[in-house]
C-alpha cells in the first residue's frame, strides 16, 4: 500500500489527480474501520492531516449571507468548542457523534465523503442549507449539499476531487438536533432528525438521517409550518404553537422518510421515531425562539 | 459433615465472624499495567521467525462439503502451509462435555462460522487472502433454526446422527398435578448474548525439539484445553505445554477451545511458530454465547401469597455443538423455580442442537436464563394478588434449612428475605429540584437529546437470584496448588503456583493474600499459570477464589506444618504449641523463638495440594439428588428506570445490589465484580443480542452489538454481606455470577412499572416499549 502525505493543498489536488483511486483519509474513523474488516484494500491512501488549510473554519459571506466555511478537515471537538453557538445545530450533532476520541479525530468531510447514510453531521447542514465545496486540479465547484448525495454511500464527488470545505449560512434562529440511538452514547443513529427556523428569511430547515437511502429534507413539512407561521403572524408575535402544527409538522417528517428494518431498528419504529423527534425539536425550538434567544445551543451539556 | 476427599478440606465454624488477614483490598499487580496500556495481552505475543495462521469459516449454517481445493491457495507466495480435516494428526472431535466438535469440518458443516481449513503464511494479509484461494464446494442444506420445534419435531433433519436432543431434564418434586387458588403464566424468551471480551482469541504456539509444542495463550482453563489439544494432535499430553499469556476478559467464552489445536498444527507442521489472532468479527464467530431460550411458566399460590406451585418448560438453544449446554440444562431446572421454597415443582429443560451459532458458557451459566422468567412470575402474581412484590418474595424466600426442588438441603446460610430488605433500605436516587433544567445526560437518550422531560416515566422494579457454585452433579471439583516457602535476599518468599487463570477477576491477588496470611510473611509471588503443575479446573462458575484458594490455603499449611516441625526439632518444643506471627514463629509457652528466615536457612520448603469440595452427585430420572450442587449464591437487585415511554429509550438511574459473598477475601475486587456483573445485567436487560437469522449472525461487530457505556451504567449502592458458608473456605461463597443474574429482572421490572407493558423479551427494545 502506498502512503502518500502531500504537505499543502494543491500538492493534495496533484496527487488526486495522478491517483484517482487513492483513498483519502482524514481522521481514518471510517477508513481504518473499513481496512480492519477487510471491507476495502485500498492501493494508495492520501493522508489529508498535513494540510494546515483543511483545518481551518473561517466567517465569509455568501449571496449577502453570513456563512461560516468549515474546511474538510475540521474534528467535531473543534465544532462543538468554536462553533457551538454560530453553529448549535452541527455542535448538537457533533456532540452525539462517538465517544471523546472519535470526536477528536473524526471530521466533517469525512463524514459527507463516507456519505452513510447514518452521518450524523448531514441533517443539521441540510437544515441550515449548506453547501459543499469540491476541488480539483479542474478547478473548483459549489453545490447544494442535498445534490451531493446520490445514493447510499455514493456521492457525487468526481475521482480527482476532494471536499475542501462546507458553507454553512450562520443560524438566524434556533437549531435543535436529536438522535435516536438505543445506548446512551457511542451509537450509530436509529434515525435523526434536525430542524433549523430561519427567522430572518422566514423560512424553516429540516434534515432527515437513518431514513433514507440518502440524508433528505422533509421538504413538504419545511413548507407546511413556514407557511402556518406566516399564515398566523408567528414570526413577530410569537404565541404557543397548536398541538395541531406540532402534529402535523410531525406527521409530514414522518412522511418524507423511507426506512428500511435492519439490525439497529425497524422501518416502523423509524416513521413513529421520527414524528415525536420532529415534534419534541419543534417544540423546543419554538420555546427558544418565543423566549427571545437568538440562537439556540446555549448548551445543556459542556 | 462428611469429606471423601482430599485432606486439604476441612469444615470451618465460620458462621459469624471470620477472623484473619485475609479480607484486606491490596491493590492489584496488574492493574497500573492496564490502566496505562502496558500489559501485555496473548494478542500481544510475538517470536522470531513467526508465521500467521488464519481460518476458513463455512459460509452456511448448514451444508455438505463436497470437496475442497487446497491447491492455489498453496502455491501463492508467502503461504507455508494449507492445512484440512485430513491434516489432523490425532483424534479430529473435540467438547467440553459431549465430544462432538471436529477441529476441522470434514463433510459436513453445521454452524455459519464453523473452522474448514487454515493457512500459515509469513503475513496476516497473505494468511487471509490465501482463504479466498481455498475452493470449498457445499452442497447447501436445510438449516434447523428453531430448538422448541427441534424438541418435538422428529422431521427436522438431525443436526448430528444421535438426534437434535442434547439434554432432556426433568425436576419434580411433591405433586406436579396440585392446583392453587391463584395462577399465573406466561413464556418469556432471552436472546443470544456475547461475552464481548475486549481481547480477542489469540495464542502463539511454538514447535518444540521433543516433537512437542509450547502454546502461549489466552484461555480459562489450561488443563482442559491441553486434554483436548494433545488428543487432537496425538500427542502425550506431556508434550503440549501451556503457559497463560494475558487474558483480555473471558466470561465463559474462553471455555471451549478456538485456535489451540490449529495454531499448534500449523506450528507442529511448518516447524516455526505460529500466531493466530481473531479479529472481532471473528471473534463472534469463533466463540461460544450465551443460550437463547424460550421458556413457559406457570405459578401457582395461595391466595396469602405462598408458592404452591411452580411448572415450567425451558428449551435452550445449544446451537451446532454441545459445548456447556448439558450443564445449562442442568443449572437451568434444577434452579428454575428461583430463591424460593416451592412445594411442588414440575420443570422440564431441553437442551438441543440446531444450526445456530454454538452456544455454552457465559456468567450466569443457565442459571440468567430461567431468573427472568421467574422473576417476571413472581411480578405477575404479586400483580394477581396484589402483594407488594418484595413482599411476595420475602414470603417465599429460601433459607438454610429448606430444601430445593431437586431434594437437597441446604446446610449453610441461605439470607434471600435479608438481602431483600436490604437492597429495599438502601437509598434512592434523590428527586431532581424542581424547576431545574435536567442535564439531558441524565435523561433516556442521554447526549443524543432525544427528551428535555417529556413521555419520562420512572419505574423501580426488584430482581433476585439463586447460582449454584462451582461444578455440579457429581464432577470432582478440585484445584492443586504448589507453595514453595525460601529465603531469597534473606527474606523469606513464598512462591504461589497453580494454573488457575486469572482472566480479570483478581485471582492473582487473593492467592497472595492467602499466602500472606497463611505464612505470615510478607513476600509472595505468583508463579506464572502453566501446566506444569497440577489442574486448576475452569475460572468459571464463579469458582477459583473457592477451590484454588482453597487449595492455596491447604499447601500453605502444609508448608508450615513442616515449617512448625523442623522448627519444633531444632528448638525442642512441641510443634502444636507454635504458630506464625508477623514473620516469627511464635511459641505459646516462650513467646518468640526465631524469625521464619533463620528457621529456613538455606532449605525451601515445598509443598503441592489438591482442594476437592464436597461430593456431589447427579441427578436422578426424576431431577433428585442429596446434593446436586455444593453452594448457592444469592443476590438482589433494585433498579430505578427512567423510560421515554413514547420513543422507547431507557436510562438505568441507579442500580443497587446486595449479596451475600461468605466472606470478602478482598472486600474492593467483591465490589468491582458485583459493578461488572451488574453491567453485564444490565446489556442483556436492554441492548445486548446477537441477532440470528436463518442461522446467521447479523450484527458481528462491536458498531451493532452494544454493550453497555458509562452513560449507560449508573452508580451502584452495593451492599456487601458476610454469612460464611461453614463447609468452604475462610467461608467464602462465589460471587462473579449473581450479579450478573439478578440485575436483569430487576431492570425488566422497573421498565414494565414505568410503562405498564407486558416485556416478555431481554433484552427490551424500543419497539417493545411503544408496542
Ligand atoms: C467508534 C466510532 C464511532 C462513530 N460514531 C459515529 C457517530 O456517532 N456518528 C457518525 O456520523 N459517525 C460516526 N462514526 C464514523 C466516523 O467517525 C465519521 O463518519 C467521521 O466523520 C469520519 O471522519 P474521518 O475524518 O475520520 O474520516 P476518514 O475515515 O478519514 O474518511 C472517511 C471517508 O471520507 C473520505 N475523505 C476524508 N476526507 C476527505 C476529503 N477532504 N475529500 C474527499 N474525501 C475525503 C475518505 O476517503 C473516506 O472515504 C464513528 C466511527 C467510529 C470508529
Amino acid at each position: 500500500m502506498d502512503f502518500l502525505r502531500p504537505a499543502g493543498w494543491s500538492e493534495a489536488l496533484e496527487a488526486k489527480a495522478n491517483h484517482p483511486d487513492a483513498t483519502p483519509i482524514a481522521g481514518g474513523t471510517d477508513v481504518m474501520v473499513e481496512l480492519n474488516f477487510d471491507h476495502r484494500r485500498p492501493e494508495t491512501l492520501l493522508d489529508l492531516t498535513r494540510i494546515e488549510q483543511l483545518r481551518e473554519w473561517s466567517r465569509t459571506e455568501r449571496n449577502g449571507v453570513p456563512t461560516v466555511r468549515i474546511g474538510a478537515a475540521v474534528p467535531y471537538a473543534r465544532l462543538i468548542e468554536e462553533l457551538g453557538t454560530t453553529l448549535p445545530g452541527l455542535a448538537m450533532a457533533a456532540r452525539t457523534v462517538g465517544s471523546p476520541q472519535i470526536r477528536n479525530r473524526g471530521t466533517l468531510g469525512g463524514n459527507l465523503a463516507s456519505a452513510s447514510p447514518a452521518g450524523d453531521g448531514h441533517p443539521p447542514l441540510l437544515a441550515s442549507n449548506a453547501e459543499i465545496e469540491l476541488e480539483s486540479v479542474r478547478g473548483s465547484r459549489t453545490l447544494p449539499l442535498a445534490d451531493f448525495f446520490t445514493g447510499v454511500k455514493r456521492t457525487d464527488m468526481a475521482p480527482d476531487e476532494l471536499i475542501a470545505a462546507v458553507h454553512v449560512p450562520e443560524g438566524t434562529g434556533p437549531q435543535q438536533f436529536s438522535k435516536i440511538g438505543t445506548r446512551n452514547a457511542m451509537v450509530i443513529a436509529v434515525c435523526t432528525f434536525a430542524v433549523a427556523l430561519h427567522p430572518r428569511r422566514r423560512g424553516v430547515g429540516t434534515g432527515l438521517g437513518s431514513a433514507a437511502p440518502t440524508p433528505r429534507s422533509a421538504t413538504e413539512a419545511e413548507e407546511f409550518l413556514a407557511g402556518a407561521l406566516a399564515e398566523d403572524g408567528q414570526w413577530d408575535d410569537p404565541r404557543p404553537l397548536p398541538a395541531s402544527v406540532t402534529e402535523r409538522f410531525g406527521e409530514l417528517v414522518a412522511r418524507a422518510a423511507a426506512p428500511i428494518d435492519d439490525v439497529r431498528g425497524t422501518a416502523g419504529y423509524r416513521t413513529h421515531a421520527l414524528h415525536v423527534l420532529a415534534r419534541r425539536t419543534l417544540s423546543w425550538a419554538w420555546d427558544e425562539y418565543r423566549s427571545g434567544t437568538e440562537l439556540s445551543g446555549r448548551q445543556r451539556c459542556a | 459433615m462428611s469429606d471423601t476427599h482430599a485432606p486439604a478440606h476441612r469444615p470451618q465454624d465460620l458462621d459469624d465472624a471470620i477472623a484473619g488477614g485475609v479480607g484486606e483490598s491490596p491493590l492489584r499487580p496488574d492493574g497500573t499495567l492496564k490502566v496505562r496500556g502496558d500489559f501485555a495481552y496473548s494478542s500481544d505475543l510475538w517470536a522470531e521467525n513467526m508465521l500467521w495462521g488464519a481460518t476458513l469459516r463455512s459460509p452456511h449454517p448448514s451444508a455438505r462439503i463436497r470437496s475442497v481445493d487446497i491447491g492455489p491457495a498453496l502455491r501463492s507466495p508467502g503461504v507455508h502451509a494449507v492445512l484440512t480435516a485430513e491434516d489432523v494428526p490425532g483424534r479430529n472431535l473435540y467438547g467440553l462435555k459431549d465430544i462432538d466438535q471436529p477441529v476441522l469440518a470434514e463433510d459436513v458443516v453445521r454452524y455459519r462460522g464453523e473452522a474448514v481449513a487454515l493457512v500459515a503464511a509469513d503475513h496476516p494479509e497473505t494468511a487471509r487472502r490465501a482463504l479466498d484461494l481455498i475452493e470449498v464446494d457445499y452442497e447447501v442444506l436445510e438449516p434447523v433454526v428453531d430448538a422448541e420445534l427441534a424438541a418435538h419435531d422428529d422431521s427436522l433433519p438431525k443436526v448430528h446422527p444421535g438426534g437434535n436432543t442434547v439434554r432432556y431434564q426433568p425436576i419434580v418434586k411433591g405433586d406436579p398435578e396440585v392446583t392453587a387458588d391463584v395462577v399465573v403464566s406466561g413464556t418469556y424468551t432471552v436472546g443470544m448474548q456475547d461475552q464481548a471480551f475486549l481481547g480477542p482469541e489469540s495464542g502463539l504456539a511454538i514447535p518444540a525439539e521433543d516433537g512437542g509444542v509450547d502454546l502461549y495463550l489466552a484461555t480459562q482453563d489450561l488443563h482442559t484445553d491441553r486434554k483436548q489439544t494433545a488428543a487432537a494432535l496425538d500427542l502425550d499430553p506431556e508434550l503440549v505445554r501451556m503457559t497463560m499469556s494475558g487474558v483480555g476478559g473471558a466470561f465463559g467464552g474462553r471455555e471451549d477451545l478456538s485456535m489451540q489445536v490449529h495454531v499448534c498444527m500449523l506450528a507442529l507442521r511448518t516447524g516455526r511458530p505460529v500466531k493466530i489472532v481473531y479479529d472481532r468479527e471473528e471473534s463472534f464467530f469463533g466463540h461460544v454465547h450465551r443460550h437463547p431460550a424460550k421458556m413457559y411458566y406457570e405459578h401457582g399460590a395461595t391466595r396469602d401469597g405462598d408458592l404452591v406451585f411452580v411448572r415450567a418448560q425451558l428449551y435452550f438453544d445449544g446451537g451446532a455443538y454441545a459445548s456447556k449446554t448439558p450443564v445449562v440444562v442442568g443449572n437451568g431446572t434444577t434452579l428454575g423455580v428461583g430463591p424460593y421454597d416451592v412445594a411442588n415443582v414440575s420443570i422440564q429443560g431441553w437442551g438441543m442442537y440446531t444450526n445456530n451459532p454454538p452456544c455454552g458458557a457465559m456468567r450466569g451459566l443457565g442459571a440468567v436464563q430461567p431468573a427472568f422468567a421467574y422473576e417476571s412470575q413472581m411480578d405477575r402474581l404479586a400483580e394477581a394478588l396484589d402483594m407488594d412484590p418484595v413482599e411476595l418474595r420475602i414470603r417465599n424466600a429460601i433459607s438454610r434449612g429448606d430444601t430445593t426442588p431437586t431434594g437437597q438441603v441446604l446446610d449453610y446460610p441461605a439470607p434471600v428475605a435479608e438481602l431483600l430488605r436490604r437492597v429495599r433500605e438502601l437509598p434512592l436516587p434523590e428527586a431532581p429540584a424542581a424547576g431545574a433544567e435536567p442535564d439531558i445526560r441524565d435523561l433516556p437518550g442521554g447526549a443524543s437529546n432525544t427528551t428535555h422531560g417529556e413521555g419520562v416515566v420512572r419505574g423501580v422494579g426488584y430482581g433476585v437470584c439463586i447460582k449454584n457454585i462451582c461444578y455440579a452433579e457429581g464432577a470432582d471439583d478440585f484445584s492443586t496448588a504448589r507453595v514453595r516457602l525460601q529465603n531469597v535476599a534473606g527474606e523469606p518468599l513464598a512462591m504461589v503456583h497453580t494454573a488457575a487463570a486469572e482472566v480479570g477477576q483478581g485471582l492473582v491477588t487473593v492467592q497472595q493474600q492467602i499466602a500472606r496470611s497463611e505464612l505470615e510473611v510478607e513476600r509472595v509471588n505468583i508463579h506464572p499459570n502453566d501446566t506444569s503443575v497440577g489442574p486448576a479446573g475452569s475460572s468459571s462458575a464463579s469458582r477459583q477464589t473457592y477451590v484454588t484458594g482453597g487449595a492455596v490455603q491447604a499447601a500453605c499449611r502444609a508448608v508450615r506444618e513442616r515449617l512448625l516441625a523442623i522448627t519444633a526439632e531444632r528448638f525442642g518444643e512441641p510443634a502444636a504449641e507454635l504458630s506464625l506471627s508477623g514473620g516469627k514463629i511464635v511459641s505459646r509457652e516462650s513467646g518468640v523463638l526465631a524469625d521464619i528466615a533463620e528457621v529456613l536457612g538455606s532449605e525451601a520448603i515445598e509443598e503441592t495440594r489438591e482442594y476437592h469440595h464436597r461430593e456431589t452427585f447427579p441427578l436422578d430420572e426424576r431431577g433428585r439428588s442429596e446434593r446436586a450442587q455444593v453452594q448457592h449464591a444469592f443476590s438482589a437487585h433494585r433498579a430505578v428506570v427512567d423510560v421515554d415511554t413514547e420513543l422507547g429509550l431507557i436510562k438505568v438511574v441507579q442500580l443497587d445490589c446486595s449479596q451475600d459473598v461468605g466472606k470478602a477475601v478482598n472486600p474492593e475486587s467483591v465490589v468491582g465484580q458485583i459493578q461488572g456483573g451488574s453491567a453485564q445485567g444490565l446489556g442483556l436487560a436492554v441492548m445486548e443480542e446477537i441477532q440470528v437469522g436463518e442461522g446467521k449472525i447479523r450484527n458481528p461487530s462491536f458498531t451493532d452489538y452494544l454493550i453497555p457505556t458509562i452513560l449507560d451504567m449508573p452508580p451502584m449502592n452495593v451492599d456487601v454481606i458476610e454469612r460464611g458458608d461453614p463447609n468452604a473456605p475462610y467461608g467464602v461463597r462465589g460471587v462473579g455470577e449473581p450479579p450478573t443474574i439478578s440485575s436483569t429482572p430487576a431492570i425488566v421490572a422497573a421498565i414494565r412499572a414505568a410503562t405498564g407493558r407486558d416485556l416478555t423479551h431481554v433484552p427490551v427494545g424500543p419497539e417493545h416499549i411503544i408496542g
